[in-house]
């Protein structure tokens, strides 16, 4: 597993406690698992994602990630409705693992309110949370 | 250097039976036919299945090599956190496989089968007395199983009441089955941090508690192999919402004799019979998981019942209230048959035996073993003990590698990374049929193989060397599955 200093954490993403980074662009969020969570989970080999136009609050579960290790839930960084899901992950879910602030991401929403955002972390503060 | 069961031998290579299948060849000739040939209709017809044609001694041998590959209860030690690996005396086996038992026909009657029908109700009757409660049904075929069968009852006896409820409580100490049988029920889960000690704390139970709330699912001992001590205040703080309680019998083992669960104001249970009361299993089935409920309840246990009336035992399937059948005939009888000879043949005394060895051997591996890996709770356990690889991590070991390298010493690992609740989980239930010689070889080995974590971690991160597969290619077989030859 890897050290906390060598851990990839963009600057133009935030995050959540549960591990995943969510993207603010052109009125679209997008929604993936960071990679501190991607090395714990270990290889994934299958990703349960919702359909486009199901709706979420904020911290409601909208899929999960299953690894040889164990199957774990994922979260909504911020409410809004699911306008994409990444179909590229049903048969190559190892995305996740390879790219997973780009080819690897899960789903894209329109945001109910994206001042939602502000409440998420930057890397600092994620960082922090990780060193525990 | 004391001596280890893990040791090589001559273990064959075989190839999968469509690799030795050759075009002909077959284990055995039919009589000729003695009636005319008479044309199929062509919409019954159709390609004939892929099997493999091979000749007896091909099929012997492509078993008995597997068998080989294989760890079984009857080749070594088996400390499957959870599962209660135990062994299971032959002479049950014997019985179910008399003549009588093993030719019954499900559609014999009632008449031709009063011999089955009295076992079926008299274990029933053993299994109300072990538990303490009022009813009982065999059908269900497996602990989920009887964790649905459980549910549905618990939704039906809601739906009696007037008005359904939508929540139900899970602890994350309870089994991970659990949240799956109560969604089928169309119930949501309601998930409940246990307590610093590792139990549920009534006020947490409390503050989640209301009226929309069907009830609370509880495994007694949990998960962490400790015992649910506030369980009288936890039922009578549901009950007052109007809920029930779900009790998950799967640890019975620890308790038989000792605790009736209905005793304590559980109001449905579930039992494994295929781990508390000899049945061996651990490949998939089949198994056997008889529900047990209150007075209040027995009106809604599936059908079909079965009564005793003088002395003649007959099917009832006159119930109203029944959620109705949970299996195609009665359930798996094979299984029944197996627990009623165990329970008579070990007796009252036996099986409040068989429940304190089985907690005295989790509770010597667990003072033995504690200042080798790290013991999150370190409080008097039940039948199973839970360590994890904290001490570990500074050399880079997990518990994956120290229980790979286990099956080098000649011991099938324990349960690892359950439950959710312990990182890096090392789950031990020894069971009552390990002898302390047994025992102790099991310690010593777990203690040589934290010393080569230190001095030689390869030999770990390597391991095992010995089995006859590897280490295998876990995320190729979840990626791309090969489920046929």
């Amino acid at each position: 597993m890897k050290k906390i200093n060598d851990l990839n954490l963009p600057e133009h993403v935030k995050y959540t406690k549960d591990h995943e980074w969510a993207k603010f662009e052109e009125e679209v969020v997008t929604i993936g698992i960071t990679d501190y969570a991607q090395d714990q989970l270990g290889e994934i080999v299958f990703v349960e994602m919702p359909e486009v136009v199901d709706t979420f609050s904020a911290q409601d579960e909208f899929g999960t990630v299953e690894s040889v290790k164990a199957v774990s839930a994922l979260y909504m960084p911020i409410s809004g409705e699911v306008v994409a899901v990444n179909d590229n992950l049903e048969d190559a879910p190892e995305l996740v693992n390879e790219d997973c602030y780009q080819g690897g991401w899960i789903i894209k929403i329109k945001p109910a309110d994206s001042a939602e955002m502000d409440a998420l972390m930057d890397k600092a503060a994620y960082l922090e949370m990780l060193k525990g | 250097m004391i001596r280890q069961p893990g040791t090589s031998g001559l273990i064959f290579n075989e190839p999968t039976v469509w690799d030795k299948s050759r075009d002909g060849r077959c284990a055995l000739s039919l009589p000729r036919a003695d009636v005319d040939r008479v044309p199929l209709n062509p919409a019954l017809t159709g390609d004939a299945p892929n099997l493999p044609q091979l000749s007896e001694l091909d099929v012997v041998r492509h078993y008995t090599r597997l068998s080989q590959w294989n760890f079984g209860v009857d080749s070594g030690m088996y400390p499957l956190g959870s599962c209660t690996m135990k062994y299971n005396p032959k002479t049950n086996e014997i019985q179910a496989s008399r003549q009588g038992f093993a030719g019954a026909h499900p559609l014999a009657g009632e008449a031709f089968s009063q011999g089955a029908l009295r076992l079926m109700y008299e274990l029933e009757q053993f299994l109300a007395e072990i538990t303490g409660f009022a009813g009982v049904t065999l059908q269900p075929a497996a602990g989920a199983h009887g964790e649905l069968a459980g549910m549905l009852i618990i939704h039906a006896y809601h739906a009696k009441q007037g008005r359904q409820r939508s929540k139900i409580i899970i602890p994350d100490t309870a089994h991970g089955t659990n949240p799956a049988a109560a969604t089928l029920c169309g119930y949501k889960s309601v998930n409940l941090k246990s307590g610093p000690k590792g139990i549920l704390e009534p006020e947490a139970v409390a503050a989640v508690m209301d009226e929309d709330t069907a009830g609370i699912m509880i495994t007694n001992p949990n998960t962490l192999g400790l015992f649910e001590e506030h369980i009288r205040e936890i039922c009578a703080i549901v009950h007052g919402k109007g809920g029930l309680v779900y009790g998950d019998g799967a640890n019975m083992n620890a308790i038989m004799g000792v605790v009736k669960p209905g005793h304590s104001g559980i109001d449905v249970l579930h039992l494994n019979l295929h781990k508390t009361f000899s049945t061996p299993h651990g490949g998939g089935g089949p198994g056997s998981g008889p529900v047990a409920v209150t007075k209040d309840l027995i009106a809604f246990l599936p059908i079909p019942r079965v009564e005793k009336q003088l002395d003649t035992f007959r099917f009832v399937t006159d119930c109203p209230d029944t959620i109705g059948r949970m299996h195609t005939f009665y359930g798996h009888f094979g299984v029944m048959i197996k627990a009623y000879a165990y329970i008579l043949s070990m007796g009252p005394q036996g099986l409040l035996d068989a429940s304190r060895l089985a907690v005295l051997n989790a509770n010597y591996i667990k003072e033995c073993l504690k200042d080798t890996l790290n013991l999150p709770y370190d409080r008097p356990c039940m039948h199973e003990c839970v360590f994890n690889d904290a001490r570990q991590k500074n050399y880079h070991i997990t518990t994956k590698d120290i229980t790979k390298r286990l099956l080098d010493y000649g011991f099938h690992p324990p349960t690892v990374y359950f439950p959710l609740v312990v990182e890096g989980a090392f789950m031990v239930e020894p069971t009552e049929t390990e002898s302390k010689e047994d025992i102790d070889q099991f310690i010593n080995a777990v203690k040589a193989i934290v010393k080569e974590a230190e001095s030689t971690p390869e030999k770990l991160t390597q391991a095992p060397t010995l089995p006859k597969v590897t280490r295998l290619d876990e995320v190729t077989a979840a990626r791309k599955p090969c489920l046929r030859g």
